[in-house]
């Protein structure tokens, strides 16, 4: 089975998976996020436009306030 | 006082390293006082703090301020504060609300940043600005540091250069503010992280 890295998780791959797709696999409801991709940051923009291969790491940082 | 004396208790390599080291810190509120005042004891060289905020009397909960400073921009009462406390740390302060636009120009010279912002929308704008600009130089955000207790729940997340602090899933309650001893912890970790970023060739090259 194909697969990417998200944070910590193993999830499992799919054709034309994109940021959308992944935040909802994995029950991401926060707003407020920074993501990356191999290292690169992928603004809010590129959610949609952003395909991942197998074997990819995501990292997905929630910004909750206070301070 | 003199410079020899406040760092007597330090192997002087240290002195030096800290002394030459230049750390941003982008906030001045509840994160960054805290941060501030930790960074100053310790002896960085010089600190470049913006903030455009006033303080309110809801701020003494956990900020660095003291009540005849209410009304008074943070960065001007912060600076005075600092200056209490050490003339060997160069303090560079700006009245001035962070975007996309002015925080490589501020920025441009630290070794390190530290986000030290309240607001979830302003961490995401400097994260995003400081790696679209600055792609190797670390940050240290905050993120999850409200309420009370939960000391076990609060870590250090290292992505690439990005450094998070914080518990990273308490929301801020309704009603009910940060509070002075979890913000002053995340705080610490924060510029505790700066120490060990500088100084991580320290332990190695002792003998």
């Amino acid at each position: 089975m194909k697969t990417i890295r998200v944070n910590e998780n193993s999830l499992k791959w799919e054709e034309n998976m994109n940021i959308i797709v992944i935040l909802k696999r994995m029950n991401y409801t926060f707003r407020m996020l920074v993501i990356k991709v191999d290292g690169k940051l992928v603004k809010k923009n590129e959610y949609a436009s952003t395909i991942v291969q197998p074997g990819a790491d995501v990292k997905v940082i929630h910004l909750i306030s206070g301070g | 006082m003199n410079k020899k004396e406040f760092f007597s208790a330090h192997d002087p390599k240290i002195v030096s390293k800290l002394q030459n080291s230049i750390i941003g810190i982008a906030g001045a509120g509840g994160l960054g006082s805290n941060i501030a005042v930790s960074l100053t004891r310790a002896g960085i060289g010089k600190l470049i703090i913006s903030d455009f905020d006033k303080i309110e009397p809801s701020n003494l909960n956990r900020q660095q301020f003291f009540i005849d400073q209410i009304g008074t921009p943070k960065v001007i009462a912060l600076l005075e504060n600092l200056k209490k406390i050490s003339r060997f740390t160069e303090y560079q302060v700006h009245e001035i609300k962070l975007n996309e636009e002015n925080i490589p120009i501020i920025y441009k010279d630290v070794d390190i940043l530290i986000e030290a912002f309240d607001k979830a929308e302003m961490k995401k704008t400097l994260i995003e600005t400081w790696f679209m600009n600055y792609p190797n130089k670390p940050l240290i955000a905050a993120s999850g540091l409200s309420g009370w207790g939960k000391n076990e729940i609060l870590h250090t997340r290292k992505i690439d250069n990005l450094y998070i602090c914080g518990d990273e899933e308490t929301n801020l309650i309704e009603g009910i503010s940060p509070m002075a001893p979890r913000v002053g912890i995340v705080a610490n970790m924060q510029a505790n992280l700066v120490l060990e970023l500088l100084l991580n060739n320290y332990e190695n090259n002792k003998s």
